[in-house]
């Protein structure tokens, strides 16, 4: 998916490391065509923004401009800043590996799933719930609390049985937050370690559906809420992002659709904007395909190293 | 008074208004740089600078406004609706079919994503909320036998307007591309004009990937419009305007919401007033 953005970048590199002596206008020349790169790859503008600045001031210090291999210490430096804002660093809590799932608590461990319409919660609720099933023996429960799409709760049951994972009974007319605290009891009930809930895609701007959310958040007290994100996002990804982390407690995100062509600019901005790692990567529409994601393999990839 | 050049300042910031609204780095450049050469009243706030790039995007939008109409003779007019996964092209095809009723076509549609999970159950509940009939086959079937199914169901029924759902699929993915190839095919062979429209549905909230879906569906689909939906969010759909400028398709509708009536007519002056942030 970074080939696009690694082609591109890799031939501003090119020139930069083509030549013995650097002088700060090359730097800034060649940071133009990076901007002009991770825009087109739909980073967000203020992550851009950002991370030119940071990367221009770091390239231009004599050290580096003085040095015996300027253009490779550039590169250096972009490399660095892209791992930081992929997974950012130690210091800021990040890691350049995987971030996982945090189900240190009494059971059954609630997970909660957000985001836009169509962004790939449903089908993310089901690949994870069987990821946990199988490769950590937790015994998991599914649940839609979407009432909104026709068909939406059909959907997860099918996904259930596909994955092998229970799902809670359907009751038509049920409203979401009843639908929550039945789920909660059931799990309880029935001692399941994990209980997911399948949420409706709602727009950030839907006050109203932004509410039913906040509410089942109350009522389910959940130790992960994952924003499912679509990777093809563009601009729009940073208010996405600030809205929901405004409403509910996120804890990460997870990114659907990288198997597509996108240049991954939502991958790249979305740990910056909302400050949570990513914690999955969708490759698929089938169950087992989702990855944990690693920043700094995907920081290599789109730097073709 | 007196009449003067944009500031690089002023520029600048229209430029990057630009970039969020999803025009991309190019297309934003290029409307910064006709902007650039323009007079305006001296003192012109950002209100009179945003007006003047609506009108630049108006400009490029309006030669490719164009509904999605029910023409074909002999009937029935048959319609591809086809997109990335969960872009809204099931949504669409319900809006679509209550907008065609409601000009007192006979509409029917055929459940073609045999893939999706309950995507078969989602396609009949639309058709039984608006009272059309829908035609289906077994899940995890072929989906151009239920398409073939759909054409000689509606023109032995003489319906005015088929709709045939398919599976989201992601244009690199080869193999699913090429069913669309084969679904194209199977229609042809009962109606040689069929599919009479070919619509490719477009999420707002995609970026400039949205060219590359363009790009190859209309390669491999031969796409023939657009729709884009979720434009009732904070996503603007700039990237339409890269679009006009590349490939001339028509924009038919828009999509505002998750229900029935959330389907508007292309407006180019509208959207372009969205795009520049003054609407
Ligand atoms: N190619 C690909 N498709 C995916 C991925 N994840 C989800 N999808 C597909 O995206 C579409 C939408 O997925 P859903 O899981 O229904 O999305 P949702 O967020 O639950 O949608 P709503 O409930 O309507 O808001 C379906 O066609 C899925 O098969 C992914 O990682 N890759
Ligand atoms: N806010 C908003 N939501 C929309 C709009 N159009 C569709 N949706 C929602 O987007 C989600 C996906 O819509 P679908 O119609 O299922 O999309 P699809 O392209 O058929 O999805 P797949 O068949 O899985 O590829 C659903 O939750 C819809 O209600 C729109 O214009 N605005
Ligand atoms: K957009
Ligand atoms: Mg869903
Ligand atoms: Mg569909």
């Amino acid at each position: 998916m970074f080939d696009t953005l690694s082609d591109r970048l890799g031939s501003v590199f090119d020139s930069l490391r083509g030549r013995g002596a650097l002088k700060e206008e090359d730097v800034r020349a060649a940071m133009r065509e990076v901007r002009i790169a991770l825009l087109e790859a739909d980073v967000a503008l203020p992550v851009v923004r950002r991370f030119i600045d940071t990367v221009t001031e770091r390239a231009v210090g004599e050290q580096v401009l003085r040095s015996v291999t300027p253009g490779q210490q550039v590169v250096k430096i972009v490399n660095d800043a892209l791992v930081e804002m992929l997974g950012g660093t130690a210091e800021d809590g990040g890691s350049p590996d995987a971030a996982k799932l945090d189900l240190e608590a009494k059971p059954p461990v609630v997970i909660m799933m957000v985001g836009l319409q169509g962004s790939g919660k449903t089908t993310s609720t089901a690949k994870i719930a069987k990821r946990l099933k199988e490769t950590e023996g937790k015994k998991v429960m599914m649940a839609s609390l979407d009432v909104n799409r026709p068909a939406a709760q059909d959907q997860l049951k099918v996904l259930g049985e596909q994955a092998g994972v229970a799902t809670l009974p359907i009751i038509a007319g049920q409203q979401p937050v009843e639908i929550a605290n039945r789920a909660i009891s059931s799990a309880k009930l029935q001692s399941f370690d994990v209980l997911m809930l399948d949420t409706a895609g709602r727009l950030h701007v839907d006050e109203a559906l932004m509410a039913e959310m906040k509410a089942v958040a109350a009522v389910s007290t959940p130790k992960e809420v994952l924003l499912v994100v679509d990777s093809l996002t563009g601009q729009d990804a940073v208010n996405v992002a600030q809205s929901f982390t405004g409403e509910v407690p996120l804890t990460g995100v997870v990114l659907t659709r990288m198997d597509g062509d996108a240049r991954g600019g939502a991958a790249l901005s979305m740990r910056a904007v909302t400050g949570k790692p990513i914690k999955f990567a969708g490759t698929g529409e089938k169950l087992d395909a989702i990855e944990p994601f690693h920043p700094s393999r995907v920081a290599n990839r789109i730097l073709g190293m | 008074g007196g009449q003067t050049r944009l500031t690089d300042a002023q520029l600048d910031e229209l430029e990057d208004a630009l970039i969020l609204s999803d025009l991309g780095p190019r297309a934003a450049m290029r409307i910064r740089d006709r902007l650039a050469t323009r007079q305006f009243p001296r003192g012109s706030d950002e209100r009179a600078i945003q007006e003047a790039v609506a009108e630049e995007i108006a400009e490029i939008l309006r030669p490719v406004a164009k509904p999605l109409e029910v023409t074909a003779f002999p009937r029935p007019h048959v319609v591809l609706v086809i997109g990335v996964n969960g872009s809204g092209k099931t949504t669409t095809i319900a809006k679509l079919a209550h907008l065609f009723q409601e000009e007192d076509y006979a509409v029917m549609l055929a459940a073609g994503d045999t893939f999706r999970a309950a995507a078969i159950g989602q396609l009949k509940v639309w058709a039984d909320r608006i009272g059309v009939p829908v035609v289906t086959g077994p899940e995890g079937g072929d989906p151009a036998s239920v398409v073939f199914d759909g054409v000689k169901a509606a023109t032995q029924q003489g319906i005015d307007a088929l709709i045939v759902d398919t599976a989201g699929r992601l244009q690199n993915k080869r193999e699913l591309m090429d069913e669309l190839a084969k679904i194209r095919k199977v229609l042809g062979r009962l109606n040689p004009e069929a599919p009479h429209d070919v619509v490719l549905v477009l999420d707002a909230t995609n970026g400039q990937n949205a060219l590359a879906q363009i790009d190859v569906f209309k390669e491999v689909a031969g796409v023939t419009g657009l729709v884009m939906t979720k434009l009732d969010g904070t996503a603007r759909g700039g990237v339409l305007v890269a679009a006009a400028e590349q490939y001339g398709l028509p924009i038919h509708a828009i999509g505002v919401g998750e229900g029935l009536d959330d389907l508007r007519p292309f407006d180019p002056d509208l959207v372009a007033r969205v795009i520049a942030g003054v609407a």
